[in-house]
């Protein structure tokens, strides 16, 4: 199958290794590639702050960029909930009927990774290894925007070597929420306190998610607190082998 | 009479209590560093999560009903204007007297006024969140009135001179070591010996309400639902002392907001099922106290009943968050609410605290009067889920952030941000240069400059990649 890949902005300057772990996997199953020259950012961070002006050329963008193809992915469940769930709304909002039937055409072909991995390419088994202890933090947006449900852990437990323990208080928010952090840094910081005592809890060594915004959060945090949990997106994870 | 016609007005300033005195952050800030009150907090949401989950697995058309209740509202919200009139009309058949209060100065006077018609000086309150909203027992005492709460909750926050935290357990914030004090110092008669043992409380305050409720002639309260088919007022209580006001006093004086209303009496049933295992987590509350006007002979002979715009017209013209009208205050959202666990609800300066008030109180005052409170919240959608009528509080939350933005008249550092971010990410050639700036440039330590420092107090940030992932693909 051929895939167009959505790296996302953060992933693309700060977690690539996130988004070449996706293109790794997707190879390794046998499906092509490719990574639509133009594509930015979905705009959600000017959308959740009010800015839905300044977003609008972004969606229009982000649109125009991915409709010529059948199947899109992103390693983000934040931004495939803002692609399924904004784009849409915020062209019709202004006006843009045109803009916003395209954009749902768009959505309708997007998918997280463990969304297309499990629904898509019919597959939780992906022939990865990964001999560590892993806790997985489900990330508010995968888990209410997009209702990925269960379908991260069953890949997990289809890693050979892996050892899956369970996050006490997973569903709760990790206190990122994009602009949150900054503009209420002390109750962010609050919640993520909570967290981080909870993946600590658990003594896994990799505290594994399917966004590096959420990602970055904790693992900024545990790197305050001097803590040994290396932070790895789900990507990283599944594309793992025992070939170095 | 007021009804509808005109330009929605917001709720006015210097009356109620719908706004705070600081902004969300500051008051946050503070609650954050009382470690008693997150642990009370902590463990009494966690408790309330758990038995309100528990007996909704119990339904197994749970969502259904959500819908149902979601469906019932938006069509009482289409047609409100007629439904009031229609609820005008059957009160007062049923031999009630009507009153449209624009906003909260007009539904204070017409309270005090009635009051002072009694000849009496003072009334019994059941709990109820619109008289707190327009601030009526400050207005009441202005006048000489004195107001009893008898909802045991308030009845401690209330003599406690404090302001309730919660919609449902206004007194979350207190443990029984505090409320011991507060009853020995304010309570008129109590025991001198008064321990902190919840059933000797209890006791205490059940002998000083049925003092009061003997010898008060008065009674006010709110209203859960009014059915506009029959003039009907419908209470749902826990304790029976709601009861106790409703049956006992020869005058009743209902303050209800106006979207209180529900069309028939059979829409009810919905109700009557979603809002105690969301709220209580209980099959079915205690006490479900009904009236419809007065009747010769049995409970108050005179009722009124004030209907309250407050704002509401207003948040009725807008497309987006008129949803926040479909409220039943159960207090679900609070209690999933991982902000509101934190900070509780005194951090958000209104009577409607965690994610319902972060919607509501800004609509009712006016974007700009609360502002910092569409902000409070981390998007993280529990609330939406939890709503029993399904209230999409994320996307009023992101509507009114953009109602603030555009109202602002000058840039702001944030704002030229946000426009300068939106035009280098329309080019992707200027992001690809400015992915490499970043990259190279200071801040690029572990920890950001101002007014971005807040996050990295407490978090480090990571260290750059070596390269971006589309100079990675390029090399490809
Ligand atoms: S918004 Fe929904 S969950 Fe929150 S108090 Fe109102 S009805 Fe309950």
């Amino acid at each position: 199958m051929r895939i167009a890949l959505f790296v996302t902005c953060l992933a693309d300057t700060m977690f690539p290794a996130a988004a070449k772990a996706t293109v790794r996997l997707l190879e390794r199953l046998g499906h092509e590639v490719v990574f639509p020259a133009g594509q930015t950012c979905c705009g959600q961070m000017h959308i959740n702050t009010g800015y839905s002006r300044d977003a609008l050329p972004l969606v229009r963008r982000h649109v125009r960029t991915f409709a010529p193809y059948d199947v899109v992915v992103a390693p983000s469940g934040s931004c495939v909930g803002s692609v399924r769930h904004q784009h849409a709304a915020l062209a019709r909002s202004a006006g843009d009927g045109g803009l916003a039937a395209r954009a749902e055409e768009v959505a309708a072909r997007t998918y997280e990774l463990s969304e297309l991995l499990v629904d898509v390419l019919g597959v939780t088994d992906v022939g990865a290894y990964y001999p560590h202890r892993v806790t997985y933090h489900p990330t508010c947006h995968s888990l209410r925007m997009l209702r990925v449900g269960d379908r991260p852990l069953r890949l997990l437990r289809g890693v050979r070597g892996l050892e899956l323990v369970e996050l006490p208080a997973a569903e709760q928010c990790c206190g990122f929420g994009g602009t949150f952090a900054l503009k209420n840094a002390d109750t962010s910081a609050a919640m993520l306190a909570d967290k981080m005592r909870h993946v600590l809890d658990t003594g896994a060594e990799v505290c594994a998610a399917g966004d590096s915004s959420c990602l970055m959060h904790i693992g900024g945090g545990l790197s305050r607190l001097g803590a040994e949990v290396r932070t790895v997106h789900l990507a990283e994870i599944l594309a793992a082998t025992e070939e170095p | 009479m007021t009804t509808f016609l005109g330009m929605p007005a917001t709720a006015p300033r210097g009356v109620g209590n719908l706004r705070g005195e600081e902004p969300f952050p500051a008051a946050a800030r503070k609650a954050l560093g009382n470690e008693q009150l997150r642990r009370n907090l902590g463990h009494a949401t966690a408790t309330i999560r758990a038995k309100s989950g528990a007996v909704i697995a119990e339904l197994p058309d749970w969502q259904e009903l959500r819908s149902a209740g979601s469906a019932l509202k938006a069509d009482t919200m289409a047609r409100l204007p007629e439904l009031l009139l229609q609820l005008e009309e059957n009160v007062t058949r049923a031999g009630g007297v009507v009153h449209w209060a624009a906003d909260a100065n007009e539904a204070n006077r017409i309270v005090t006024e009635l009051v002072r018609a009694t000849g009496h000086d003072r009334v019994i309150k059941v709990k109820s969140m619109a008289t707190q909203e327009i601030g009526l027992n400050e207005a009441l005492e202005a006048a000489g009135i004195e107001a009893v709460e008898t909802d045991l909750a308030e009845l401690i926050v209330q003599l406690g001179h404090d302001r309730p935290s919660h919609i449902l357990v206004p007194a979350i914030h207190r443990n029984r070591a505090e409320i011991r004090e507060i009853f020995l110092r304010e309570m008129p008669g109590v025991d001198p010996a008064l321990t902190d043992e919840p059933a000797v409380l209890a006791a205490a305050a059940r002998r000083y309400l049925r003092e009061t409720f003997l010898r008060t002639r008065v009674a006010v309260s709110g209203a859960n639902f009014a059915i506009a088919e029959t003039g009907t007022l419908v209470v749902l209580e826990s304790e029976g002392n709601g009861r106790m006001c409703l049956t006992l006093p020869e005058t009743l004086i209902t303050v209800m907001g106006v979207e209180k209303l529900v069309p028939t009496w059979r829409d009810l049933e919905v109700f009557l099922q979603l809002l105690p295992r969301a709220s209580t987590g209980e099959r079915m509350n205690p006490y479900t106290s009904m009236w419809t006007g007065v009747t010769p002979g049995d409970g108050p002979q005179s009722f009124h009943l004030v209907l309250l715009d407050n704002g509401r017209s207003a948040v009725l013209a807008d497309e987006v968050g008129r949803q926040a009208l479909h409220c039943i205050r159960c207090s679900a959202c609070l209690n999933v609410c991982p902000v509101y666990e934190r900070t509780g609800g005194h951090a958000y300066g209104s009577v409607y605290p965690g994610p319902i008030g972060a919607v509501l109180s800004p609509q009712l005052t006016g974007v700009e009067d609360n502002a910092s409170l569409p902000y409070a919240s981390s998007l993280c959608g529990a609330c939406f889920d939890a709503c029993p009528v399904k209230i999409d509080i994320p996307s009023i939350l992101v509507h009114l952030r953009g109602e603030h933005v555009r109202a602002r008249r000058r840039p702001t550092p944030e704002s030229i941000a946000m426009a300068a971010a939106a035009y280098t990410m329309d080019h992707p050639r200027l992001f690809a240069a400015a992915q490499h700036a970043a990259r190279l440039s200071r801040f690029a330590g572990r920890r950001l400059p101002r007014p971005f420092n807040g996050w990295t107090a407490s978090r480090d940030l990571p260290p750059p990649p070596p390269e971006t992932f589309r100079d990675w693909w390029a090399k490809r």
